[in-house]
């Protein structure tokens, strides 16, 4: 099984050099600090940011610098700033290559829901929406089960969509999976993982 | 025409009504009109409705007219850090309109433009497309989105000359230039108001046509999640 790092590292494998990609909260973040040697890639922030650098020190933190975590960040030399219409004209436009997002559910047909709980927890869809509906592929990193043990990979999404049809490929804490014609393949499993565990934890149709 | 006013009472002062619809420019706390949403917090005007990306904390941003119960509806795309926010909302006293933040956005910079209404993908399929006008385009299907136009614009920029040209610094720019655009009326409240003249042509954000009123002050700029690099 691969812990989040272990997810980031594998998700960084999907990046190619040259491409403009927005990462997702949370493990997303990660894939960061594992792009591959000799791929140069440029991280958008929809708040408004092509070129995102790393976190700041204690001295160079700037409260007009943050990334759409809301978290404190730093530019790079090749680093643009726009506003928010343009940051989503770039998205809605398709310029930005791949997203890689976090999940609540994913459904066999690529479906996607990380925005609401109904009832329970309100916070938005943020930019989600308009990311998985306008990038040129979307990555899902999550794990594969929630608290409960049960999976987070369904025939159907029971939770309000972020997206229909978005999702290309699942990178889950026990392996990869691209949603393709009739359901879900499995692409690669994660070390020590046997198709039989990866059968047994996926409530969904696996061709 | 003068644009330049001393404070943002003075500012504001005859354009607030009871039940307008404000845009506000910022993202989280960063690039709020912070000096301006104090302003309308000492003015009392109620039963507002604000288009603004998110709400602010409890104490801080657009959180300080939930408090004291100013605020009736928010147009928002995320919401998630304020806890006085959820309550109002989920006990039904407060009105909640998701937008996606790249649909809002394009919202207000429409509604600024001229443009009613436009087509998106973004939503289509979801809880956000029910009740839209859906159309194919080129095989794809896309949902119709209004443009807005907001009684007042309140937006935040770094530097404006006293035409009300504007200069945003990195991420604070994010929400305000098309908030401005979409209000009848918009008032800026900057770090620094230079002369005529000071800043390049070729590097203004902003234009002073979409600006009517400007202030000058100090700004808190407050972070909400401070994030250091360990080396």
């Amino acid at each position: 099984m691969w812990d989040r790092n272990q997810m980031a590292e594998r998700a960084a494998q999907e990046l190619q050099d040259g491409w403009y990609v927005n990462l997702g909260i949370g493990i997303p973040t990660l894939v960061s600090n594992y792009i591959p040697e000799g791929v140069n890639v440029t991280l958008q922030s929809e708040n408004g940011m092509l070129g995102m650098g790393p976190f700041p020190t204690e001295e160079n933190i700037d409260p007009d610098l943050i990334n759409a975590g809301k978290q404190t960040i730093t530019e790079l030399p090749q680093t643009a700033y726009f506003d928010s219409s343009e940051s989503f004209a770039m998205i809605r436009g398709g310029k930005i290559a791949m997203a890689i997002l976090g999940a609540m559910e994913v459904a066999q047909n690529g479906d996607l829901a990380n925005w609401m709980i109904p009832g329970k927890l309100v916070k938005g869809m943020g930019g989600a929406m308009d990311l998985v509906a306008g990038v040129g592929r979307v990555v899902v990193v999550m794990d594969h089960t929630n608290k409960h043990g049960d999976s987070k990979i369904l025939p159907e999404c029971t939770l309000p969509l972020t997206g229909k049809s978005v999702v290309d490929r699942i990178i889950t804490n026990l392996g990869v999976l691209d949603v393709v014609e009739g359901g879900l393949k499995v692409v690669e499993l994660a070390d020590g993982v046997t198709a039989e565990q990866m059968a047994e934890a996926t409530k969904a149709t696996l061709v | 025409m003068n644009k330049v006013f001393n404070s943002a009472a003075e500012a504001l002062d005859g354009l607030l009504v009871d039940g307008m619809f404000i845009a506000a420019g910022g993202f989280g706390l960063c690039g709020i009109p912070e000096l301006l949403l104090e302003a309308i917090k000492e003015a009392g005007t109620k039963d507002l409705t604000f288009a603004s990306n998110n709400a602010g904390v409890d104490d801080f941003g657009i959180g300080i007219l939930l408090q004291t119960k100013q605020v009736k509806k928010m147009i928002s795309s995320y919401v998630g850090e304020n806890a006085e926010f959820m309550r109002q909302y989920l006990s039904g006293e407060l009105e909640l309109e998701f937008n996606p933040q790249g649909t809002l956005a394009e919202r207000m910079r429409a509604g600024g433009a001229g443009i009613p209404g436009f087509y998106t993908k973004t939503g289509v399929g979801t809880v956000i497309a029910e009740g839209k006008d859906h159309k194919d385009f080129d095989g794809e299907t896309y949902i119709m989105e209004r443009g807005i136009v907001a009684d007042l614009a309140i937006v935040k920029a770094w530097k404006a000359d006293e035409t009300g040209n504007l200069m945003f610094r990195k991420t604070a720019r994010n929400f305000n230039p098309p908030a401005a655009m979409c209000g009848k009326v918009c008032v800026v409240e900057v770090e620094e108001i230079v002369p005529v003249g000071t800043l390049d042509p070729d590097a203004i954000h902003l234009p002073g046509i979409y600006v009517h009123r400007i202030i000058q002050g100090d700004h808190e700029k407050r972070i909400e999640q401070r994030t250091v690099s360990k080396g």
